[in-house]
């Protein structure tokens, strides 16, 4: 059975037997793999702590029949330190965590789009500098995008009408024109719009100018948005702390 | 797939932790083949376990009683409560003989990820026991892991206000595994060197 090396994010751990885990990744050339780390959960373990949740890893794995094994491990960045330093890093992030997992839907199959986002958004987490909320919230649409469901926060989604648009509907992908509005439809301010338009961007310096009241507005119309697009709701989401 | 009741022994038996469907299988045949007489003495044991192992109703550890054995020891001091993910890390901490406080159990760790959040874990029971005063230390004592390290963080915020001394295990015990498997000595030498949480 080939060996064969990658980088990766530690997606998720589960507890396997005795002492050994299930790690889900996201690596940069192999898309998700689903791989057995054995003897990890020994303190004496050579792996360390390099395959928490979180971490950046250079890996080497060996072919399995159902699931691949590590086999070496290095850390390139240990974002898991500082992020469950930090209780609200660790609630915002693992949404992360599980979005991405759910996004790649099939193992093995390249996903280098869904794994830059990963990183980069792990890197602005872990930095401390922008608030963990609208890292998040930025992250959720913008990796909605790269899976095919990019929303639409300036023209209207449906016929392409030149906004700034009233209605926002989930079902509809965005923002609807006064024609194509479906019932049902949420009328968010202004200035919530032009944040949900700057979190999908990463235009970070109006993220940083709005005010709380929009950015709480936008967290709730793009938790409606993640919602519409998958089929069941992410586990950690009601965890987040804000 | 097998005929019936072999099949609902393996998919029972494949319902347990860790226990994967060709242990399952592997099991369910060791279990056909074993003697009778100590396959009832299994099954005895599971009905009697379920039947009088309770959680203790002071600290959550398993308990023959109402209360454990440790919080009906006179002996234990009780200004000091050392705070695990389960019953077996109690177990492991007791083994080091370092400690002479008692235990507060909270049933697991935060994690997100499984839907785990902080109300789902014995947190509101520890608050309780904090009230009246008598607790002076809370040493946080869970797994040197990442949902370990992040349900510390959560307790300490909680604690902290509250005037009382907070303290981690030193580190020590490598990052990543399971407190049970920590070595009588390195656990031991963790909690001489325990270390106040602060920032
Ligand atoms: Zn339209
Ligand atoms: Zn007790």
């Amino acid at each position: 059975m080939g060996l064969y090396r990658d980088e990766a994010v530690v997606l998720r751990t589960q507890k396997l037997g005795e002492a050994d885990r299930i790690i889900t990744l996201l690596t940069r050339g192999n898309g998700r793999v689903r791989a057995v780390a054995k003897g990890v959960r020994r303190t004496s373990s050579r792996f360390g702590s390099r395959l928490e949740p979180f971490t950046y890893v250079d890996l080497q794995l060996a072919e399995g029949r159902s699931l691949d094994v590590v086999t070496q491990a290095e850390t390139l960045s240990p974002f898991a330190a500082r992020i469950g330093s930090d209780y609200e890093r660790y609630t915002a992030g693992t949404v992360m965590l599980e979005t991405a997992e759910r996004l790649v839907i099939e193992d093995k199959e390249p996903a280098l789009q869904q794994f830059l986002l990963l990183i980069g958004a792990l890197r602005a987490m872990s930095s401390g500098e922008r608030s963990p909320s609208a890292v998040l919230d930025s992250f959720l649409l913008r990796s909605l995008s790269v899976a095919g469901y990019a929303p639409s926060f300036d023209g209207c989604a449906r016929c392409g009408l030149e906004g700034p648009h009233r209605a926002f509907s989930p079902s509809g992908g965005g923002m609807l024109c006064s024609t194509c509005r479906v019932p049902g439809s949420a009328s968010p301010a202004v200035e919530t719009v032009a944040l949900l338009g700057a979190l999908l961007a990463g235009d970070w310096a109006v993220v940083e100018a709005s005010e709380p009241r929009h950015r709480k507005e936008a967290t709730g119309l793009v938790a409606a948005y993640l919602a519409w697009h998958l089929e069941r709701g992410l586990k950690s989401l009601s965890h987040v702390e804000r | 797939m097998y005929e019936g009741v072999v099949q609902d022994l393996i998919d029972e038996l494949g319902r347990l932790p860790g226990v994967g469907p060709k242990s399952a299988q592997r099991i369910a045949f060791h279990i056909l083949q074993a003697d009778p007489v100590d396959v009832r003495r299994l099954a005895e044991v599971l009905i009697v376990v379920k039947d009088k192992v309770k959680f203790c109703s002071v600290c959550g550890n398993v308990a023959e009683d109402e209360l454990c054995r440790i919080c009906r020891d006179q002996r234990r001091d009780p200004a000091v409560i050392c705070v695990v993910e389960e019953s077996k890390d109690v177990v492991a901490i007791e083994r080091t003989r370092e400690f002479r406080g008692r235990y507060h159990v909270l049933g697991g760790a935060i994690s997100p990820i499984e839907g785990v959040g902080p109300d789902d874990l014995r947190i509101r029971e520890l608050m309780t026991r904090l009230a009246d005063g008598v607790v002076t230390e809370v040493i946080l004592a869970t797994d040197p892991n990442l949902e370990g390290e992040a349900t510390a963080t959560y307790l300490t915020r909680l604690l902290r206000p509250m005037g009382l001394r907070v303290t981690r295990l030193a580190s020590g015990l490598p990052v990543g595994g399971d407190l049970e498997y920590a070595d009588e000595v390195t656990l031991g030498r963790a909690f001489e060197g325990r270390r106040s949480v602060d920032d």
